[in-house]
This record gives C-alpha cells, sequence and structure tokens, in this order.
C-alpha cells in the first residue's frame, strides 16, 4: 500500500476516534498539532490503527512514534 | 444490549445527562482507570443514569479509604469501586516469603474486610470490588493446585474467600472480573503491551464488557431490575409448532435439535426459582399449548411456572398490554423472548421499554447471548422470591373470587385476612431491603435501602418500624408493606412508606395508620407528618396522605394525633 492511501486512512481513523470531522494531519502532524491527541486517545488511536490494518505494533515500536510520518512507516513495513 | 465498541461508547460523553439520576461514584485502583470512567460514564447514559464520577489519582487506593479528609470522603459517593489489578497483585505476591504466600488469601480478605467496614461506617457507601481473572502463570503448570503457596492457589482461594465475605457484608458487591475476563478470553481482554506502557490492565475492548456489568450492578442496586419474561411457545421453547407437528413432532429432549430447547427450558425455570415471573403470549390454541406441557416426558417447564399463560388467537399485542396489567408492573421490568426477528421488531416498537433481546439465529447459542447480557442482575434476594410465582397464581384465584361478589365489604370479609404487625426483625430484614428497591408504584418518597441500612435503621434509637405480614384463605402473601418512622422531638415523620400492589384496596393503609396513631400516642408525639415526592411512576398514592385526612402544611402532610380516630378495617392481627 502507498504511502500516501497509508495516510489517508489514518486521516479517518484520526477523525473518527477523536469525534473530529474536521482533522487534517500529514507526516509531520504531532500530538501537539491536534487538540484531542493526548496520552489516552493515543493508545485508543493506536489500537484502531491495528485493528484496521490487521497489524500489531510492538511496544518499543510504540515508544518511537515521534509523529503521524512515523506510525504511517511503521504501518507500511507491516503490510509488506 | 451488547456491549458496544469503546469508541461508539465514548461519543456518550457528548450527549445530554441533563434529565437523568444522578449517582456520585468514585473509582480508586492501582492502574490506569481513565477508560473505565469514560465507560461506566458512557454507559451510564444508555441506562438514563447521570454518574457523576470521582477518579482518586493513580495508585491512590489505601490512601483515599484509609485518611479520614481524604477526597474520597471529600466526595461523600454512593457507589465506591475498588479495582486491584491481577498484574500488581502478581508482583506483590512474588516479593512474599513462603509463609506469607501461605496466608496471602486469608490476609488480602481480611484487608478488604477493613476497608469495607471504613468505608461503610464513614459513608453508609456501597463498594463494587473486582475479584481477580485467575490465569495459571505457568510456574507449576497445572500441578499449582497442589501448591498451596502458589499463585495460583492463592488466587483462587481469595476469590472464593470474597464470595464468603459478601454474604456477610451487605453492602459489598463482587463484580465477577475472572468469569468475564474468561468470557472474553485473557488474550483479548489483557493487552500486555498497554500495561506495559500505559499502566492499563486490561484491554480497550474488554472496557464495555466492565462498565455494563459495574452499571448493571448500580443499576439493580437503584431498583432498576427486570421482573418478568415473556416467552414465546413455537421455535422457542421448543423446535417446530405444536399445532401443526403435535405433541410426536416438537423438537425437544433428544428428538433433532431438542437438546437445545431443553437447555433453555431449564435455564428459565431457574429464573423462575430465583424470582422472575415468567408468563406465555403464544398464538396457539389454548388447549393444544397447554395439553404440550401437560403431556410431554420431555417437556422440562410445567404449566405452575408460569404466572400467567396466554396461549389464544388475540394478537401478540394486546397479550403483552393484559400481562402488564394483570401483573401490575412496568413495561421496563420485562423482557420479551421469540425466536421470530418480525415479532421482536413489532414488540420492540410498540413497547419501547420492554427489553426485546436480539437472540442469535441459532438456538443453541441463545444461553451465551442470554448470559452474557446479564439481564437479571440485583441487589436483594428474599424468601419472597422462591413463592413469587406461587403467590401470584393464588392472587390470579382471588380476583377470580372477587368478580363473584358484588359487594366490595363482603368480599374482604370473605378473604379472612389475617396479619403480623410489629417492627422488623432480622428475617425481615432482606424482604423490607428488596421491597425498598424494587416498589415504585406504592412507594410515598422513593428511597432506596440496601440490606445494611435496613439493618441499621431497625437496631436505631431516632427511628421506629413497621412490617407487616398478610395471610387470607387462599395463602399467605409474607411482608407486604415497610414503614420506617423518624422521630423528632415532637413528631412522627413518614420516612418510608412501601406496600406491595398486590394487596391495595384491602384496608392494609388502613391497619398502618391504627398502628402508626397507638405508635404515636405511646410516644406522646403531637403530630405525624408524611411527605409525597411524586415521580413518574407513583401517581397512585397521590392522594394517599389526604385520603388519610392529613393537611398540606409548607408542602408536607401533617395529622395532628389528637385528630386521629382508629379506622376500620377487615383484617384481624394476631
Amino acid at each position: 500500500m502507498e504511502n500516501k492511501i497509508i495516510l489517508k486512512k489514518v486521516n479517518n481513523i484520526f477523525k473518527d476516534v477523536l469525534d473530529d470531522k474536521k482533522i487534517k494531519i500529514n507526516e509531520k502532524t504531532t500530538a501537539s498539532d491536534v487538540q484531542d491527541w493526548d496520552s489516552l486517545t493515543h493508545i485508543q488511536l493506536v489500537v484502531a490503527i491495528e485493528k484496521f490494518f490487521k497489524i500489531k505494533f510492538t511496544s518499543s515500536e510504540l515508544i518511537k512514534f515521534k509523529n503521524v510520518g512515523d506510525m504511517v512507516s511503521a504501518i507500511s513495513e507491516k503490510l509488506k | 444490549m451488547t456491549s458496544p465498541s469503546f469508541n461508539i461508547l465514548k461519543k456518550n460523553l457528548k450527549k445530554d445527562f441533563k434529565k437523568f439520576k444522578n449517582i456520585k461514584v468514585a473509582i480508586l485502583g492501582d492502574s490506569a482507570t481513565q477508560f473505565l470512567t469514560q465507560a461506566i460514564r458512557a454507559i451510564g447514559w444508555e441506562k438514563q443514569l447521570d454518574l457523576e464520577i470521582f477518579e482518586a489519582d493513580f495508585d491512590q487506593i489505601d490512601r483515599q479509604v484509609l485518611g479520614a479528609n481524604s477526597d474520597l470522603y471529600k466526595f461523600r459517593p454512593e457507589i465506591i469501586i475498588i479495582f486491584e489489578c491481577y498484574q500488581k497483585t502478581t508482583e506483590l505476591f512474588y516479593n512474599l516469603n513462603d509463609k506469607q504466600r501461605k496466608s496471602f488469601a486469608y490476609n488480602s480478605k481480611t484487608k478488604i474486610k477493613n476497608s469495607y467496614k471504613i468505608i461503610n461506617s464513614r459513608l453508609g457507601a456501597k463498594l463494587v470490588y473486582f475479584n481477580f481473572p485467575q490465569m495459571n502463570d505457568g510456574v507449576f503448570g497445572n500441578f499449582a493446585s497442589k501448591i498451596e503457596t502458589s499463585l495460583p492457589y492463592q488466587i483462587k482461594k481469595l476469590n472464593s474467600l470474597l464470595n464468603k465475605l459478601s454474604t456477610t457484608c451487605g453492602d459489598l458487591f463482587i463484580l465477577d472480573l475472572a468469569s468475564l475476563v474468561q468470557k472474553l478470553g485473557t488474550k483479548i481482554a489483557i493487552d500486555q503491551k498497554f500495561w506495559s506502557n500505559s499502566s492499563l490492565a486490561l484491554s480497550i475492548d474488554m472496557h464495555p464488557i466492565v462498565a455494563k456489568n459495574v452499571v448493571d450492578i448500580i443499576c439493580a442496586a437503584n431498583g432498576d431490575v427486570i421482573k418478568c419474561v415473556i416467552v414465546d411457545l413455537d421455535n422457542t421453547l421448543w423446535g417446530g409448532i405444536i399445532g401443526d407437528d403435535g405433541l410426536d413432532g416438537i423438537q425437544i429432549g433428544e428428538l433433532g435439535i431438542g437438546k437445545s430447547f431443553s437447555q433453555f427450558q431449564l435455564w428459565l425455570r431457574e429464573l423462575r426459582r430465583r424470582g422472575i415471573i415468567l408468563a406465555v403470549a403464544s398464538k396457539n390454541n389454548e388447549r393444544v399449548a397447554k395439553d404440550a406441557f401437560k403431556n410431554h416426558p420431555d417437556m422440562i417447564l410445567s404449566l405452575s411456572d408460569f404466572a400467567i399463560f396466554a396461549a389464544n388467537w388475540n394478537s401478540k399485542i394486546d397479550n403483552i398490554d393484559n400481562i402488564q396489567k394483570t401483573l401490575n408492573l412496568s413495561f421496563s421490568s420485562m423482557v420479551f423472548l421469540d425466536d421470530n426477528p418480525l415479532e421482536r421488531e413489532i414488540i420492540k416498537k410498540t413497547f419501547p421499554l420492554i427489553t426485546v433481546p436480539d437472540l442469535p439465529q441459532d438456538a443453541t447459542e441463545w444461553l451465551t447471548y442470554l448470559q452474557e447480557e446479564n439481564l437479571f442482575e440485583t441487589a436483594s434476594f428474599s424468601v419472597e422470591d422462591k413463592k413469587r410465582t406461587r403467590h401470584l397464581r393464588q392472587n390470579a384465584k382471588r380476583a377470580l373470587r372477587y368478580e363473584s361478589f358484588a359487594d366490595e365489604t363482603l368480599f374482604l370479609k370473605n378473604l379472612k385476612m389475617v396479619a403480623k404487625i410489629g417492627p422488623f426483625n432480622t428475617f425481615d430484614i432482606p424482604r423490607v431491603a428488596q421491597l425498598s428497591q424494587r416498589s415504585n408504584q406504592f412507594n410515598l418518597r422513593t428511597v432506596r435501602y440496601s440490606e445494611e441500612q435496613i439493618k441499621r435503621i431497625s437496631q436505631s434509637k431516632k427511628h421506629l418500624t413497621v412490617a407487616v405480614q398478610l395471610k387470607d384463605k387462599f395463602g399467605d402473601l409474607g411482608l407486604i408493606s415497610a414503614i420506617i418512622l423518624e422521630k423528632t422531638s415532637d413528631t412522627l415523620f413518614v420516612d418510608t412508606w412501601i406496600m406491595s400492589c398486590r394487596v391495595l384496596k384491602r384496608g392494609v393503609e388502613d391497619l398502618v395508620m391504627n398502628h402508626i396513631l397507638s405508635l404515636a400516642k405511646g410516644l406522646g408525639t403531637k403530630t405525624i407528618v408524611g411527605e409525597y415526592i411524586p415521580t413518574e411512576k407513583n401517581g397512585l398514592v397521590k392522594k394517599h396522605f389526604p385520603n388519610l385526612g392529613f393537611t398540606k402544611k409548607k408542602g408536607l402532610w401533617q395529622l395532628p394525633v389528637s385528630k386521629c380516630e382508629k379506622r376500620d378495617v377487615y383484617i384481624r392481627t394476631n
């Protein structure tokens, strides 16, 4: 799957989990850029992403996520 | 309601809670409890409850419970939830020596008992304590059953001790987390990744299920319980159609898929045994339908298990309406079971308050589904429950008799009623608590009491209590009315006056009033004061106090003792 498509799908997951249709993320987006993205909702986002793409991140992978781009790359790796 | 996903549930938090009943709940945990807080409040919305939740800071259980002036006590919750996760418990256990391990279960139970006592005495609050998932830690394998100092052994023992503790502590409710985790499966219920990264003891998916069960307990304590199950017959209690297939052709017992229906009937009978009222609403010839119960050798339910048997060609809607009127229960306390999705839709639309489970297509899956729905949570269980169906059938006989009397007075005399009236004794306590939790119609102030609270009131010097047991020539109706009076300097305040609707229009109210009067005279009380707090369901007693001669003064009903006269009753007292 192309990164562009992964990003679009992750954006949809953000919209659903954070209950905000206006959210627009890009590879550089971090938690400080999105209003409701905190440590709690981060867990929900990760779980939703894992379910959607049918993948599982390891706990060390999780700690390394610094922005959306990191998540997209990790997803892309898992889908190969 | 099968638990929706956490994500969908969370959307409830933005909805309107304004009209809902407010109940203060505190959550104390040694793991991250934020999702649990959100899930519980969200499910509360589904049950029309505004659960106002105080969530203690991380890992503050002891400090909050033991500290005399902690945030917990300042918040004054009605319900306190304590969740000690198995992960932390395991760590604790592994740091104990053998001697300590041997008494781990017992010591843990003692600690919980002490916390309960402190909470109960300081707040009178209910404690909901989560028990422990029973997992094998792979140290002894199955051999752990033989090793008293092993973790699996002690955890199982602790869960058993918690059960025992809950039988003596009326306001302690054990949330059976062990069963819930087992049902979902440990692999799905617990996500070690998030325990490691975020101290989350349960997976996100597990939260709606746990929250639902917590709220089920809160609802039951609040009087929101199921009292009656209405069942269809064909393809619901047996496979096939009795009218077409006949006694030989319906599937029950060993025939065809009969085993799942036998299982289902066995469980329904168990519900009846526990005090749930069973009623039949079926489109069938009455004689043919009854014949199936009388003559099929494999039929598990019998006619005496049903309080009402409506098999006829009327619409199911009319039958259900009649059942509701006859039993005098609210629709929200009823469950309707039917294999046919179209029938279920019609009943759902016509009676939005009736719970209509969406039974799976395969009858073999019904019990799993229904058990997970946890429809029959309760906060009380008394001897009355076991006799309920018998009492209702006796009542039906009374109703028939009433029809044949033109004169009401003659009817009452003919009933040959005898009452036992006096203060609450130990045996009355469970039934009184249950009446206070379940009565909605003949209930002047709708104050809900737990067994523990009734026990305290019965021993309090500030209160006088009255319990009424009634018998008539058809049978023993048991404890049917309970009154709690609060003494002040020169008045007697009616804190609670509840009565079972089964004994309306019999003169029990007058009997009670006579008794209150004699108590008041004995104390030298000048005035009896009552209060009517209107609810959706107690319109029946709007005129209760004026009918007894009370007059309204400053929002309360008052009756000077000097103006009271003894009322005529057709009830003898022992």
